[in-house]
């Protein structure tokens, strides 16, 4: 097999286990990356001759440290400053796969560490954990990649100065340190999933780190809220390819054709919402997936079991008593029983200031509208939405709303 | 009687001084602690990190929240400080949520600076 082919697998599979590894040992981000690099060089030049050995990891690992080590004896004596270097010199590399899948969990628990500014932890994540470029970074956050750099670089001074600890928090502490992850994860996703601003609304890499963050993750800490968080973005995953129409126009979970929903995604997402369910059955992840699920077992709006995401909703917002969640329980409701039920619900809901300027609001206020054959309401409430709303293929789906109903 | 006297300047007048004005900046500091030691005037004193170190630790509802930065809130005013012993930003911040105001004010955590040694 052609050694150079299987060093980029290598590479694709271990770069980010060792370079957690050497942030640990060599206490320093940058010097981490410097190192990481290097150690792929030098495996380039000798395995190809001395064969790939036994413990890729371990061997680069191993060969990343001393370049490391060599980096800051370089640097001390351009200082003059040598006590520093005894403390990584103790530090024996310790490859074996547990303490390597610690320093992965280490990584993301720093990286998503809530001392740094959510824009930072987003971008600090992505580098790191993903292996993502800075400027791959920056145009995914649709950033400039100076920002970003920036960004990146504050991150990683105050990691350093105010002492971030590189550790995995304690039991005690686990469950809210274990939110700011589950938080950047989703966003993550959501970035990808509908992009803030512009045309395109499925990235489809940053969805696919963000699952593939999740999974890794419920590797190697199986909490419940991890499998839950998994199972929400595959199930909503499994829909990009009905989302929207050849012309990048939205289409509506209604309108969507169902058989483009990718059944083998679905499998695996029920099969993390098992899981979920078996260890945290009424948390908020839980609760998002079991309603995507519900959206997923059904062949069409007909069939949906309205009664049973109605109830989710009202657990959820037992949880969770945001206008958003109140705002999809009336919808829910109005599927149920009528759309006046729901317009009711949704009615009481017009006291909050802050669901005023969401478009999604007046857009679900419009079709129940149009749903109940108020047309003149029903405009009204699509123009509202329409003045609330930046992105294009969603500008260009109330649009179409407006014309379909001048023309009923 | 004792007074705190608390030190503000615009980081960027730190940013643009050279290394030697810097250098001299900290030296006339130490000799300072020096002359305020020997009068009998000097308790204790301690230079900060650069404001980008800054965590904000409030408590509300009995839930500690977290965030980047210093406090950002005008309304609030300057009420006491600690000098904590912490191992690491983690144990600061959990120390730092249990100072009682966190419950309805911010408690701002910034690591310390080290003066360099003296000439």
């Amino acid at each position: 097999m052609n050694t150079g082919r299987h060093i980029n697998e290598i590479y694709k599979l271990h770069s980010r286990r060792v370079q957690a590894t050497l942030i640990r040992l060599l206490g320093d981000f940058d010097l981490a990356e410097e190192a990481t690099q290097e150690a792929f060089t030098a495996a380039l030049k000798q395995w190809p001759e001395q064969g790939i050995p036994e413990n890729p990891a371990a061997w680069l690992i191993t060969a990343g440290h001393r370049r490391g080590i060599d980096l800051i004896r370089r640097r001390q004596t351009v200082r003059h400053n040598q006590p520093l270097l005894a403390e990584y010199e103790q530090a024996t590399p310790d490859a074996d796969t547990d303490h390597i899948d610690d320093d992965l969990l280490r990584l993301i628990f720093t990286c998503c560490h809530p001392g740094l500014a959510i824009e930072a932890q987003l971008a600090l994540t992505l580098r790191e954990m993903c292996g993502l470029t800075t400027e791959q970074v920056a145009s995914a956050l649709l950033e400039k990649p100076a920002t970003t750099a920036q960004r990146i670089v504050r991150a990683k001074r105050k990691i350093k100065e105010a002492r971030i600890p590189y550790e995995v928090p304690e039991r005690r502490e686990l469950p809210e340190r274990l939110q700011s992850v589950l938080k950047v994860i989703y966003l993550i996703f959501n970035e990808g999933y509908s992009a803030s601003s512009g045309d395109d609304i499925v990235n489809l890499s940053l969805a696919r780190e963000a699952i593939r963050l999740a999974s890794l993750l419920a590797e190697l800490l199986p909490e419940g809220e991890v499998f839950g968080l998994l199972a929400l973005m595959l199930l909503h995953d499994s829909r990009r390819n009905a989302r929207q129409d050849e012309n990048g126009d939205l289409i509506t979970l209604e309108e969507q054709n169902r058989d483009l929903w990718d059944r083998e995604q679905i499998h695996s997402g029920l099969a993390a919402l098992t899981q979920a369910l078996q260890l945290t059955p009424t948390a908020p992840y839980t609760l998002q997936a079991s309603i995507a699920a519900t959206h997923a077992q059904a062949r069409g709006t007909e069939d949906t079991d309205w009664a049973r995401i109605a109830r989710l909703y009202e657990a959820l917002y037992r949880q969770v008593p945001s206008p958003v969640i109140a705002l999809n329980r009336a919808v829910a409701v109005a599927m149920r029983d009528t759309p006046e039920d729901g317009l009711k619900l949704i009615d009481e809901l017009a006291s909050h200031k802050a669901i005023q300027n969401y478009y999604l609001f007046h857009a679900a206020r419009a079709d129940l509208y149009r749903r109940s054959g108020d047309l003149s309401s029903a405009r009204a409430a699509y123009q509202r939405a329409l003045a609330l709303t930046r992105q294009g293929p969603e500008q260009r789906f109330l649009n179409q709303r407006l014309t379909q109903l001048d023309s009923a | 009687m004792k007074y705190v006297a608390l030190v503000y300047y615009q980081e960027s007048i730190i940013n643009r001084m050279s290394e030697k004005e810097w250098h001299d900046l900290n030296q006339e500091c130490i000799a300072g602690v020096e002359r305020l030691t020997e009068q009998g005037k000097y308790v204790t004193g301690q230079p900060l990190q650069p404001i980008e170190t800054a965590t904000t630790v409030r408590v509300r509802d009995d839930e500690v929240l977290i965030s980047d930065g210093p406090f950002a809130e005008t309304k609030e005013q300057l009420a006491g400080f600690y000098l904590l012993e912490a191992n690491d930003l983690n144990e600061a911040l959990q120390l730092a949520s249990r100072i009682p105001p966190a419950r309805f004010g911010s408690i701002e955590v910034r690591p310390v600076r080290e003066l360099p040694p003296k000439d």
